[in-house]
């Protein structure tokens, strides 16, 4: 029994004492709070700096508030009243210890608490430190990423705080980061503790990190001096590792865009011979019949925004084949063999559909708008992808699959190619050649039209927007290797590729005169592009 | 000498003789009426117009330049425009030299757009510019290098049809890009302009005007006179002969590789000079000369001029320009481009030798009807032999 | 192993295959100088190919072609080999549609063949004298002055012909001179082949059987690139296997 009794009297006081506590926190909680507050009547930046820091260490719930209205310029004071307020947007005080609504009529020296720069970047640290504990995950993480940018030691104990509760793990690193950001970043860190910490930082391994070690003093101890530029030669490799990966990216969604103008200019240039020289201005009408689609459905039913490119896609193809196969019939036909004038007519062609945009929507620009699904990014690892490139290489690649099965597999494949290979022997075997041109014009004219939906999601809508393409399109099909659907696909990753890897080093200009004059180069070596075909077929 | 001679008198048939007679009239009387006549005379001829008849003749010359290449060779360049352009580049870079310290901000050696973009030095490849004599070097030796650098790796590779000419695109879209830049040293998009004097004469004043109109005249009757000697050569033939069966010429043991570069040299060159008389004339040299679609125009004058034919060539320059001043200051310029599609895709469909060529055809179908008749009968009796 | 030293032509060992189609495989052939030799073969035996070859069209990937015992061919291009002696003839008759026949000929002639020199050449008495010659060789002497475009088709291969006498080279390469002809164009252009093999070496493929009859010459059978009989017209006809991929029962 007398165990049960001690035992009873052991919690008893064990309550007792904790009731205590709170009660003592309670109570301590008003009173520094008040005292930190009164710091801002002073009308003076280092005693503004004071009251932040106090309030910021004073543990109150309201600190946060308080903070934020001064970062906000929302916190007034009054020198007279040796009061605070906060201001809301409607212009009504509360008063800044309690948030009681203050009544009745503004005191006469009413004026904001002024800040300077030096202040806000303690300001955004402190409010960094009280939000180390919000419910909000995302405020946590974000908050445990502005310490370890500010690296101020005000912040270790809300830090060490707040890692003894997170159970998250990704704010468990960051907060590891910036409890170790700190350790670096203070005097009076033991060696083996900056050791620790630069291991730390080192496995972060980004800008932040980067920056964070390169600040660390010279005068170091030799082993600490030594850990710290070895991280940052890894961290520099690993950057420069996430830099080419970036640039692959965006490399690959360049090529992405120019093998959806070029598969067209494949069909017409490297299957028919065709030089179609109007292929830019089949991707620039595509690109206005998704401006059509948006508008009418922005018009007559908002809610289907986000299925606009999916009507978009099938219509711009119907109406650029559509126009492909009139211009077939009525212009090329007349022209086959005699590639040079074909060029020119279709110049000519190209200037005309032009104007008539140009004369039906104006010259300017033409706001086509991102479905939800297309806007926004996410990050992979140290890369930022949005989600409109990512859906323009799917669609692409998509393209180019639909593409070569169709030829691969279908009737109307297998009559196109037997008409390249061999006209007479196709007309002979009773296919009707002149109506395979024309479908395979239009073919060519329609896969262009989708071209032009996608690049409205990148690019300025615009009677210009396919002579923009279309030197680089020619560019990849000749560098491909005529003829062939798969050299056209090797050649737009490439020159994407390539495009945007000389670009950090010769500028977007330059990077795209030497792609041009490298090109030049490589038809020297190959003239027939990187995918030639050989033997007898060439030469008919 | 004697085979200088030789070759002149080769070269001038009637149409020839026609044409540089008109030319050469055409340069006499147009500045006469311009300087002797009061203003108020009713066939008194504007500076405006001399001026636009002198920059019709630039087109000419280049014009020619590109016929000489595509209606003999086969060669299609829609880059011409790029070696007209950098003639007039360097023409420009001597006018801007000239000015001096007449400038906006008075430097006596950096153009105003070198002073504006904060340049200490004047770069190196502008040394010489205030040098006519150099400049006038220049005006021929940069397209003719560029076109020998370019052609030689082109030709070398059997590069040719429409392979060549969407390469030649891509070197003047490239150049425009270049040119475009500040950094470049050519005034970025402003280009070259606001120039004084030439060969210490005022640009502006009517007399320098029709002094630049004769000069653009007489290259256009030289440049004429030079296809003429080339065309009726030779080497014209073996030209001809690349154009109609390449691999038969190669076989025959004609390195067609330096037929092709001399005279897409050449043509190179001429292009320059036609740029060069053409900047001091219109006042301004800037990028968009570079553009691709301004060398395709030009190909278009060979076309409806009738190709082959040079005299066509020069024609057509004139007509399409006089129907651009035209239409494009009407009311009828949201149309121009229309029409002029509109010609590209007819001419190619209707009148594929253009008006001189299809004029050519009738006549000499005429003269050959009856002798055709007659050697048919003999070539029959040869067969039954 | 056989020494060259009497060649004019010596093939050996060549191979060319276009996307793993092998056009010759391992072919061995020798001309002798003054020699006319016809081949003939089934198609895709290799014989235009064995041509494209000899004149630096196509490039072999391996093997041996020599010229006059010294000029490795493989080495050189169209013009070079051109240079060297070697004239050939399409299958397709090419001549240049918009020169008159006349002008064909003046091409063709034997001369400096650099641009410069063409610039400032002019015509002399000499090579007039010698196109006429070749005109009433080819007989085409009554249609000089026409545009060679507007030739019927024997009178383009007889034009070709004749560019290649004007050539005046040491080999001359004829692929399938015959074609599209008459017979009596068929027969006039044996006699004139004879007439050309007085003077020069000539190598002629044919598929017509009474022209290489007419020819009268050494003949060579292709097939799959390599050489399947060799020998006169009437030993190679005897053979087995020419007469199963070829000449048929």
């Amino acid at each position: 029994m007398a165990v049960a009794r001690a035992l009873l009297v052991a919690l008893t006081f064990a309550c007792a004492v904790v009731c205590g506590l709170v009660f003592d926190q309670a109570a301590a909680d008003a009173a520094p709070l008040d005292q930190a507050i009164a710091h801002f009547t002073a009308d003076d930046f280092d005693e503004t700096l004071a009251g932040v820091n106090e309030v910021a260490a004073s543990g109150s719930a309201r600190a946060e508030i308080i903070i934020t209205a001064l970062q906000n310029g929302k916190l007034m004071f009054s020198a007279e009243k040796k009061a605070v307020y906060i201001q809301d947007d409607a212009g009504n005080l509360t008063q800044a210890a309690t948030g009681q609504t203050v009544g009745g009529a503004p005191p006469d020296d009413l004026d904001n608490v002024k800040i300077n720069n030096r202040l806000r970047g303690i300001i955004a640290a402190a409010l960094g430190q009280l939000t180390l504990l919000s419910r909000d995950p995302q405020k946590r993480y974000d908050a445990a990423q502005a310490v370890f940018k500010s690296r101020a030691a005000s912040a270790l104990p809300a830090v060490e705080a707040a890692l003894a509760k997170e159970t998250d793990g990704r704010i468990k690193r960051a907060l590891e980061e910036a409890r170790a950001a700190i350790a670096l970043n203070r005097s009076g860190t033991s060696d083996p503790d900056k050791l620790a910490a630069i291991k730390i930082v080192a496995r972060r391994g980004d800008q932040d990190a980067l920056a964070l070690l390169a600040d660390i003093p010279a005068h170091e101890s030799p082993a600490v001096a030594r850990a710290a530029s070895a991280a940052i030669g890894g961290i520099q490799t690993r950057l420069s590792v996430w830099e080419a990966v970036q640039n692959a990216w965006y490399g690959i969604s360049l090529g992405s865009v120019l093998l959806l103008a070029a598969i067209g200019l494949a069909i017409t240039f490297g299957v028919m011979g065709v030089i179609n020289m109007a292929h830019g201005e089949m991707v620039m009408l595509g690109a206005y019949v998704t401006f059509v689609v948006q508008e009418a459905i922005r018009r007559y039913d908002p809610a289907l925004f986000d299925y606009s490119l999916a009507a978009a896609i099938p219509l711009a193809f119907l109406f650029a084949g559509a126009v492909g196969i009139l211009i077939e019939r009525t212009i090329i036909r007349f022209l086959y063999g005699r590639p040079l004038e074909t060029l020119l007519a279709t110049w000519g062609l190209s200037l005309i559909l032009q104007q008539a945009v140009r004369t039906a929507f104006g010259p300017t620009n033409k706001e086509v708008g991102n479905p939800s699904f297309m806007s926004g990014a996410f990050d992979l690892g140290g890369m930022v992808i949005t989600y409109n490139r990512l859906w323009i290489v799917c669609f692409a690649l998509a393209a180019f699959v639909a593409l070569i099965a169709l030829l691969r597999w279908s009737r109307f494949g297998l009559e196109m190619r037997a008409v390249t290979q061999n006209r007479a022997m196709a007309a002979s075997m009773g296919i009707r050649t002149s109506r395979i041109d024309a479908l395979t014009f239009g073919l060519g004219s329609g896969i262009a039209g989708m071209a032009g939906v996608a690049l409205s999601q990148i690019d300025n809508v615009s009677p210009n927007l396919g002579q923009g393409y279309i030197i680089d399109s020619f560019m990849v099909v000749v560098f491909g290797g005529v003829g062939n659907l798969w050299g056209t696909f090797v050649g737009s990753f490439l020159l994407g590729i390539a495009n945007k890897f000389l670009e950090p080093y010769a500028g977007a200009v330059l990077g795209k005169i030497a792609i041009l004059v490298l090109i030049i180069l490589f038809i020297q070596k190959r003239p027939r592009g990187l995918f030639a075909l050989r033997g007898r077929a060439v030469e008919a | 000498m004697r085979a200088g001679s030789h070759i002149l008198i080769r070269s001038l048939d009637r149409g020839a003789a026609v044409f540089l007679i008109a030319v050469g009239a055409i340069a006499i009387v147009v500045p006469l009426l311009n300087l002797a006549l009061p203003n108020s005379s009713f066939i008194h001829v504007s500076t405006y117009l001399v001026t636009l008849l002198g920059k019709y003749a630039c087109y000419a010359i280049l014009a020619l330049s590109i016929d000489l290449i595509w209606g003999y060779c086969g060669i299609l360049s829609l880059g011409h425009g790029a070696f007209f352009a950098l003639g007039g580049y360097a023409m420009g870079m001597y006018l801007m030299r000239q000015i001096g310290s007449r400038g906006v901000y008075a430097d006596p050696i950096l153009p105003d757009f070198m002073v504006f973009l904060n340049w200490k030095e004047l770069p190196v490849y502008w040394y010489g510019f205030q040098h006519f004599p150099y400049a006038a070097l220049m005006i021929v030796a940069v397209p003719g290098v560029l076109a020998f650098v370019f052609g030689w790796f082109a030709f070398r590779s059997r590069v040719s049809g429409v392979y060549l000419s969407i390469i030649t695109q891509a070197l003047t879209y490239a150049l425009m890009l270049g040119f475009f830049r500040n950094n470049f040293g050519f005034g970025g998009n402003n280009g070259l302009t606001d120039f004084k004097d030439i060969l210490g004469f005022d640009v502006r004043s009517e007399a320098t005007r029709d002094a630049l109109f004769v000069v653009s005249c007489l290259a256009l009757m030289l440049g004429f006179l030079v296809c003429r000697v080339i065309v009726g050569s030779k080497l014209g033939k073996v030209l001809v002969a690349i154009r109609d069966a390449e691999a038969r010429t190669r076989f025959l043991g004609y390195r067609v590789e330096s037929y092709k570069l001399f005279v897409f040299t050449l043509s190179a060159c001429m292009a320059g000079i036609a740029g060069a008389l053409y900047v001091p004339q219109v006042g301004i040299i800037n990028p968009s000369e570079f553009a691709p679609g301004n060398s395709i125009e030009a190909v278009i004058w060979v076309a409806v001029g009738g190709r082959g034919t040079l005299a066509g060539a020069a024609l057509g320059a004139v007509l399409v320009n006089y129907a651009k001043t035209t239409f494009t200051s009407g009311m009828l310029a949201p149309y121009w481009l229309f029409m002029l599609g509109g010609l590209f895709i007819g001419v190619t469909l209707l009148l594929p030798r253009g008006i001189v060529g299809t004029l050519q055809h009738w006549t000499a179908g005429k003269r050959n009807r009856a002798s055709a008749a007659a050697e048919e009968g003999v070539s029959e009796l040869a067969a039954a032999e | 192993m056989n020494s060259p030293t009497s060649t004019l032509l010596y093939l050996d060992g060549v191979t060319v295959s276009f996307d793993g189609f092998r056009a010759l495989n391992s072919l061995s052939l020798l001309i002798e100088p003054g020699e006319m030799r016809a081949i003939i073969g089934p198609n895709g035996a290799g014989k235009t190919t064995m041509m494209d070859v000899v004149t630096g069209k196509t490039r072999p990937e391996s093997g041996d072609v020599v010229f006059d015992n010294a000029h490795d061919l493989t080495r050189l291009d169209e013009t070079e080999i051109a240079a060297l002696g070697i004239g050939r003839k399409f299958q397709k008759p090419t001549v240049f549609d918009s020169h008159t026949v006349f002008d064909n000929l003046g091409l063709a002639l034997k001369s400096d063949r650099r641009a410069r020199a063409a610039l400032w050449h002019r015509q002399t008495a000499e090579e007039r004298h010698c196109i006429d010659d070749i005109l009433r060789t080819v007989r085409l002497s009554a249609v000089r002055d026409r545009l060679a475009g507007s030739l019927s088709h024997g009178q383009k291969q007889w034009l070709e012909i004749g560019m290649l006498l004007a050539q005046d080279p040491k080999l001359l390469l004829i692929d399938e001179p015959a074609a599209g002809m008459t017979d009596a164009e068929t027969r006039q252009t044996a006699e004139l082949l004879k007439e050309i093999q007085r003077e020069h070496t000539v190598v002629v493929v044919e598929h017509d059987m009474s022209f290489v009859r007419d020819l009268n010459v050494k003949v060579t059978c292709l097939h799959e690139g390599a050489v399947l009989a060799e020998g006169t017209i009437d030993q190679v006809s005897a053979n087995e296997r020419v007469v199963e991929v070829y000449l048929g029962r």
